[in-house]
């Protein structure tokens, strides 16, 4: 192995060798003396499952019906006036294309609004398990020692805590649910998953050759930890992270169903539900409406987490 | 062995100091005056106010009050409610309930996770295989919030309208085992879905071992190769996943609790929180906290029975 290799070439993602990757159209043409990452292996693959491209398209969707709901119906939930009690519990019609609620609201349009609190929870539950779980692996992965220990033991305490219970129990030391509290409630519970996987992967990755070849050359610990371990490490971060989305947002209905989560006047799926569940043997669309997109949203992120774990982990094909 | 069980009991120690620490932190940072709300709109006479504060240590440090609680818990005490109730005796009933459930669900998730995984495994790469994964991806996806409510109208309601057949009772615990059986499955759904993922890729990995090739070659018929040789290994992970489940059964329920109408744990739970009655909250999760330890002592133990390369020292 000659001196200079491992520096420049060995870790396959470095920010500069993926960039020069995707600046170049991906594909078999690619005249490339770089070997093809995991990445853009991944990517390769990915492209070709049908399993991705419906995920893809449904998380497309529920993403603009999340930042955009006015583009789905015109009727705004929010505004009182739409709701006429005298029209309460009407089937489908033509004005109302999903009936109406309990309170003569048009349950379309209640769950097309509903769609933007649980992605919002869901997608900042992730992120912020993600980062804290995945640094605190990282940093204890690397080190190991007593910092390792101490962490590990504190994630055993966090498991053996049943998760719904203790979300519950975290959201009524707040007096009021909103889609925050709900995100901080959920991810005190789940960053000690994300740290398990960060730090088990990060504990094959230290050994390989190109971690003892960098650090032969005298890279530093963050240099180590951040430019060579880290991208080859993140892999099933990645994977769990893009199911957990999923998990949280099904999550978020449960704890607003069961009154603690967002709270009326917001809505969201899990609070129609609530709503709906007195009336639910006479009229059941109100609440068969926002469970169905609900869990439409929930598969779709399963879906695209066993897509992208199937693409980045050759093993398990 | 004594001494692997030994060590082993010794780890649960920090574990179950720990939780319990955590959960107090939590409880004792709940809002509201629990003595205050004893007597609703009325002030609490301050005499009365100052015995009860005394009795239940309300105005020691947060580490003291635990070390009373902890006191009380060695002891097998879980302390009452400020209103003077044992806990244990309002823990007991919900406890049944929550256990009857969790041990439906825990039955049907090993059966039909089990049998399906079994089969998908043998007919790997086929139709049946596809679709048996396609239904474990559903189950995973579809919310128990959804499941609940789609499985009651489905089965409880419409079913007994359109049929008459009146078998699976909607709501409360009065029926009987009956009573468990929607529930169970509604508990069950995603950990159904992934045993059959899990019983299906062991198996499959077992059945291209060397000693099932060899159960092969030697002229074994099949039936005695995967029932006697393949399955009896793949069942180690299986089990294992079957009890760390228990707990996660136990302590994930109360959606399900709340849907059917079972007094269990979890319900109960949240009505404490409600009525700020904090020894029973801490109560029913240190007793959630203990079956998830205990159920994964056990199933550490019984490793070496099921898999006899295992040895502890």
């Amino acid at each position: 192995m000659s001196s200079a290799a491992p520096a420049k070439g060995a870790p396959p993602n470095t920010r500069r060798a993926r960039h020069a990757r995707s600046s170049r159209p991906p594909g078999r043409g690619a005249r490339t003396a770089r070997p093809a990452g995991l990445w853009r292996d991944a990517w390769h693959d990915l492209r070709r499952r049908p399993l991705f491209a419906v995920s893809a398209v449904l998380i497309a969707v529920i993403l603009v019906m999340a930042a955009a709901p006015g583009l789905f119906t015109s009727v705004d939930p929010y505004d009182a006036a739409g709701c006429v009690l005298g029209e309460a519990r009407g089937g489908p019609s033509a004005a109302h294309w999903f009936g109406t609620d309990n309170q003569g609201c048009d349950t379309y349009a209640r769950t097309v609004y509903g769609a933007r609190n649980s992605v919002l929870v869901g997608l900042s539950t992730t992120v912020l398990t993600a980062l804290a779980g995945g640094l605190l692996g990282l940093v204890a992965g690397f080190r190991g020692g007593w910092l390792d220990a101490v962490l590990s033991r504190v994630t055993e305490v966090f498991f053996a805590i049943p998760s719904v219970l203790g979300a519950l129990l975290i959201l009524s030391v707040f007096r009021t649910g909103t889609v925050w509290t709900v995100t901080l409630a959920l991810a005190v519970l789940a960053w000690p998953m994300t740290f398990r996987i960060m730090r088990a992967s990060v504990i094959t990755a230290r050994g390989q050759d190109y971690v003892v070849a960098a650090r032969g050359l005298g890279a530093s610990a963050g240099r180590l930890m951040f430019r060579h371990i880290l991208p080859n490490a993140i892999a099933p971060l990645i994977v769990v992270s893009t199911i957990n989305l999923g998990v949280f947002i099904a999550a978020e209905a449960g704890l607003s169903f069961l009154g603690l989560g967002v709270q009326s006047p917001d809505i969201t799926w899990g609070l129609m539900i609530a709503d709906a569940r007195a009336r639910f043997h006479e009229a059941a669309g109100p609440l068969l409406f926002p469970a169905g997109l609900l869990s439409v949203t929930v598969l779709a992120f399963i879906m695209l987490g066993d897509a992208v774990r199937d693409a980045l982990d050759p093993k398990l094909r | 062995m004594g001494r692997y069980v030994i060590r082993r009991l010794l780890q649960v120690i920090p574990v179950l100091l720990g939780a319990t620490l955590l959960i107090f932190f939590v409880v004792f940072a709940l809002p509201g005056d629990p003595i205050a709300s004893l007597s609703g709109d009325k002030r609490t006479p301050p005499h009365i106010a100052a015995e009860l504060t005394a009795r239940y240590h309300l105005d020691d440090p947060f580490l003291v009050q635990y070390g009373h609680y902890l006191a009380g818990l060695l002891r097998g005490d879980f302390g009452e409610t400020f209103s003077g109730v044992r806990v244990s005796e309002i823990v007991a009933g919900r406890f049944q309930i929550s256990l009857n459930l969790a041990l439906t669900a825990l039955v049907m998730e090993a059966v039909i996770g089990v049998g399906l995984g079994f089969y998908a495994a043998l007919r790997r790469g086929r139709a049946q295989d596809t679709l048996v994964l396609a239904a474990t991806l559903l189950l995973i996806s579809v919310p128990t919030l959804v499941t609940g409510f789609v499985l009651q109208l489905l089965l409880g309601v419409e079913l007994r309208r359109s049929t008459g057949i009146d078998f699976f009772p909607i709501s409360g615990a009065f029926d009987g085992w009956r009573s468990y059986l929607l529930p169970g499955f509604v508990l069950a759904g995603t950990s159904i879905a992934y045993l059959t993922r899990l019983t299906r890729t062991t198996l499959a990995e077992v059945l291209r071992a060397d000693y099932v090739r060899t159960a092969v070659a030697k002229g074994l018929p099949r039936r005695r190769i995967v029932g006697r040789h393949a399955l009896r290994n793949a069942l180690v992970p299986v089990v294992t996943y079957l009890g760390a489940d228990l707990g996660t059964l136990m302590g994930s329920a109360v959606i399900t609790e709340t849907i059917f109408n079972l007094p269990g744990l979890g319900q109960e739970l949240f009505r404490s929180i409600y009525e700020r009655q904090q020894p029973v909250v801490v109560g029913i999760v240190t007793l959630l906290v203990l079956v998830y330890v205990l159920a994964n002592l056990v199933v550490d133990l019984l490793y070496a029975v099921l898999d006899p390369r295992i040895r502890y020292e």
